[in-house]
């Protein structure tokens, strides 16, 4: 009878992990097969001289196209300005952010009216909020660059191009982040904040010593996201500027090299950097995050 | 109650203060979009002369309704591939113990912060060689992957929620467990799949860097894309009013799922990132 029952369980459990097994099967095979094949690809393809307007050219020339790349001062303005957006548009993102985040958690009046409206800029297809902010910042079109100083053409200038790209991306994504941010100060207990308050606690003090320690494994989860979302910004570069004057991200000089230039070989080898620098990044966060990594079991 | 009266209007103000935010933005392209192309260059941010021509223009442009197609067909079989699976795959995660499964989730998170750039140029070449460049199934097979991850976090954060006991009563009256799912777990899980569907079509929805690699001609392209290929040359020269008028088109299928799932698309974006 004891034994019938031990293994009537295993069975059981065998059943479950075959289920679990076929269950995940469809959703494990597409994505293993539309980026894992394509990742080894493009690694081959960065090892090639592959220029489809001179595919009688094609070789292999091990790691040639790196140092080409690696060498070149496009590339490296490219890196540097994707970083500095990047940088800048996240460090903004979790300052408003977090105003947002309270103003949606803490309202006493018009929460659900907030909430509604933070959604429209998450929500919105990013091209068209970009043309919206391309218009807004064209010379006599726009209401904003009816504001500068008389034959300014902001989007024609690097500097203020890159902040127009800073200022369409932090529009778009703050509401994003503070949700997340949202997420997290839920877990603060409400009889914390109100012990600290009794004990004569300051609003800043009861925000950096229980709300900010509390709140640290959301604020790294979406630093981490809106990070590497930043990274490889591409809808809004590609419309305000698409690139010029120096204003193009990585993600833009892939593209151009790759479907404007069509030259595979270089292409690639820019997407397996843009790669390897998103794992670097990964792993720095997820080094910061200790036990609070995503995916790890509660 | 005059500091409680002081917060109000407190509030008050940080409300106004949102709104200007969220909406300047995208009632300034509302605005263009009205416009008169006589009047594109006033700089005004209210127009001075209405017109709905614009809205005519691309309406009766090919293109665009041909680009709209596109992005409402592809937008959907992506997002219902996605949800098929995601439903199953979360639910294994959520419910049952097997091998992988931090395997799986460790992927889905790799995927979800993937630079969809690296993927361009070997997706670009192998759909050349498949037939599947400028097709729908080109663009379908990328949004499903970038949508799956967001959709098994989310859907297995809901799943969680669901009390197990029910779940173990219908096995107990004698239920398989692929019955104890889909008759007792999938009714309690639909308002979960509906915030994932939609978080999931939004995605598919505002994707621009693959609706522009992989197409090349409107077969595919979505709306986006098309926009981002207007010249102008079919209307005047200056393309501002349709690209406007084109943009504000896009915008109200989100306007609508904000204004009837606000609630929905909250709890989904805040339950999915966070408890992972």
């Amino acid at each position: 009878m004891n034994g019938g029952k031990g293994r009537a369980l295993t069975e059981g459990q065998r059943a479950e992990r075959r289920l679990g097994l076929w269950l995940c099967a469809p959703a494990a095979l597409i994505m293993v097969v539309v980026t894992g094949w394509p990742i080894v690809y493009s690694v081959l393809l960065s090892l090639q001289r592959y220029d489809l307007r001179f595919p009688e050219d094609k070789a292999w020339i091990g790691l040639s196209n790196y140092a080409t790349v690696l060498t070149s001062e496009v590339w490296w303005n490219a890196f540097w300005v994707t970083l500095l957006i990047t940088v800048v548009s996240v460090a903004i993102e979790l300052v408003l952010g977090m105003l947002l985040a309270f103003a949606m958690y803490r309202a006493i009046v018009g929460r659900g009216l907030i909430r509604t409206v933070v959604l429209i800029p998450y929500g919105i297809v990013t091209v068209a909020a970009a043309y919206g902010w391309k218009y807004a910042w064209t010379p006599g079109t726009g209401w904003l660059a009816g504001l500068l100083p008389e034959g300014s053409a902001p989007l024609t200038e690097r500097g203020p191009a890159i902040a127009i790209i800073i200022l369409a991306e932090v529009w778009k994504t703050t509401p994003f982040m503070a949700l997340l941010l949202m997420a997290g100060l839920a877990v603060v207990p409400e009889e914390l904040l109100r012990a600290a308050s009794v004990d004569g606690a300051t609003l800043w003090q009861r925000f950096t010593r229980v709300t900010l320690p509390l709140m640290k494994p959301a604020i790294l989860v979406a630093l981490l996201f809106r990070t590497l979302d930043a990274f490889r910004i591409f809808d809004n570069v590609y419309v305000l500027t698409n690139g010029s004057q120096g204003t193009g991200s990585v993600s833009i000089s892939a593209y151009h090299n790759l479907i404007g230039g069509l030259n595979l070989g270089i292409g690639s080898t820019m997407s397996v950097l843009i790669l390897v620098t998103v794992a670097i990044i990964a792993v720095v966060f997820i080094i910061g995050f200790g036990t609070a990594a995503p995916g790890s079991e509660r | 109650m005059e500091a409680g009266r002081r917060s109000v209007s407190g509030w008050t103000v940080a409300n106004v203060v949102v709104v200007l935010y969220a909406m300047v933005p995208v009632l300034w392209i509302a605005s263009l979009s009205f416009k008169d192309p006589s009047t594109f260059t006033d700089g005004s941010f209210v127009p001075r002369k209405w017109t709905l021509g614009n809205y005519a223009g691309i309406f009766t442009n090919a293109d665009f309704v041909r680009g709209l197609v596109n992005s409402i067909g592809i937008g959907l079989i992506s997002t219902f591939v996605a949800i098929v699976f995601g439903t199953m795959a979360a639910y294994a995660v959520a419910r049952l113990s097997f091998p992988g499964k931090r395997l799986l989730i460790g992927v889905s998170l790799l995927i979800a912060m993937f630079p969809q750039i690296s993927l361009v140029s070997p997706l670009f070449q192998i759909e050349r060689a498949l037939g599947l460049f400028n097709t729908w199934a080109g663009l379908i097979l990328p949004y499903i992957t970038f949508a799956l991850p967001l959709t098994i976090y989310t859907l297995s954060a809901f799943f969680r929620e669901i009390p197990w006991e029910l779940e173990k009563a219908a096995k107990m009256d004698g239920a398989t467990p692929f019955q104890a799912f889909w008759q007792v777990i999938v009714p309690l899980a639909a308002p979960g799949m509906v915030t994932t569907a939609i978080l999931a079509f939004i995605f598919c929805w505002n994707d621009f860097l693959f609706a522009i690699s992989l197409t090349s001609s409107d077969a595919a392209r979505t709306a986006p894309a098309t926009i981002s290929f207007f010249t102008g040359s079919t209307q005047f020269e200056d393309p501002t009013g349709s690209i406007s008028a084109a943009a504000v088109v896009i915008t109200i299928p989100i306007v609508i799922f904000v204004l009837f799932f606000q609630r929905r698309i909250v709890a989904g974006l805040t339950s999915g990132a966070v408890k992972g």
